[in-house]
């Protein structure tokens, strides 16, 4: 079996409110010295063999992230 | 014959029967698309509604736009076909790349509902020529992310090629670059937006009957044509 990571965060210029919102929390619950927090998302994907590049590519820039806001990274780890 | 709008429905779709109501007092039939069909039972137009299409998961708009029906309209609509994308149904479009740019949670951190002014920036669309160019409207707005952005250059070119349909007055509810609350392609027969036409067309339930130009123009378009 194959397990793939992909890591999808919004680019650096896009405004991430829901990061704004962690860090107003963690600012909150005493840890003042943080500079910034940005929130992404992470998928986990099982397959019986890890695709070529171009496959996890595909399903990355079609559906997982969306290339006008977001950076997307992809890792293959075999078991 | 009048004219014979669709209005899809996906699962999460919440404004559907508003669209098909605002269609039919526009004067047209209004025809019910499911998501899952990718027959479009010959109608002339389409309007993709306001709602949570599949509950909003991975993205707004992200999993609509592999439905099967979105499959014949992105055809249709890149064949001509006047498409009309409110709200959720504008972040299908923007997923689908008809629209360029995307929709991102509100700078405010809140969902938003009000009742919104808007200018129209161009009459020139398949949905907006009953408008005078300049002319100010008030039509309700709820969402939660409605920000659209979009890099400077794809902006410089919706401004340059007079494709900035409408934008936010007094006060940008919800972050959008340039204040931009629609936008058109190329053609002008597919336009996009955040606040909501449908819900002011009548006097009962509505801030105004601004709404109604949307579907008045593009009638009149079809019984040109």
């Amino acid at each position: 079996m194959a397990r793939v990571v992909v890591d999808v965060m919004l680019k650096p210029e896009i405004l991430d409110p829901q990061g704004q919102a962690v860090l107003g929390a963690l600012t909150r619950l005493g840890h003042s010295d943080i500079a910034s927090v940005r929130q992404g998302k992470r998928f986990e994907i099982v397959l019986d063999a890890a695709p070529d590049a171009a496959t996890l590519d595909q399903i990355a820039g079609t559906l997982l992230a969306n290339t006008v806001i977001e950076d997307y990274t992809i890792r293959v780890e075999e078991s | 014959m009048s004219a014979r709008i669709g209005v899809v429905t996906f699962p999460g779709s919440l404004d559907d029967q508003d669209a098909a109501r605002a269609v039919r007092i526009a004067g047209a039939e209004s025809v019910s698309l499911w998501h899952g069909d990718a027959d479009l039972k010959g109608v002339d137009a389409v309007v993709l509604p306001g709602g949570f299409s599949y509950g909003d998961y991975l993205r707004c708009g992200a999993i609509a736009r592999f439905a099967p029906v979105m499959q014949t309209i992105i055809d249709a609509a890149r064949g001509g076909m006047p498409v009309l994308g409110i709200c959720n149904g504008f972040q299908v479009l923007c997923e689908s790349h008809l629209l360029p740019g995307a929709l991102i949670r509100n700078d405010v951190r809140k969902f938003v509902c009000r009742d919104q002014w808007l200018r129209v920036e161009s009459a020139n669309t398949a949905w907006t020529s009953d408008y005078d160019e300049g002319q100010e409207i008030l039509i309700p707005l709820k969402n939660g992310e409605g920000g659209f952005v979009a890099d400077q250059r794809t902006l410089d070119e919706l401004e340059g090629e007079g494709r900035v349909v409408f934008r936010y007055l007094h006060d940008n509810p919800n972050g959008s670059y340039r204040d931009i609350a629609g936008i058109t392609n190329d053609r002008g027969n597919v336009v996009g937006l955040m606040p909501h036409p449908e819900h002011a067309v009548e006097q009962l339930t509505g801030p105004s009957l601004d709404g109604l130009g949307f579907f008045s123009s593009v009638i009149s378009q079809l019984v040109d044509a």
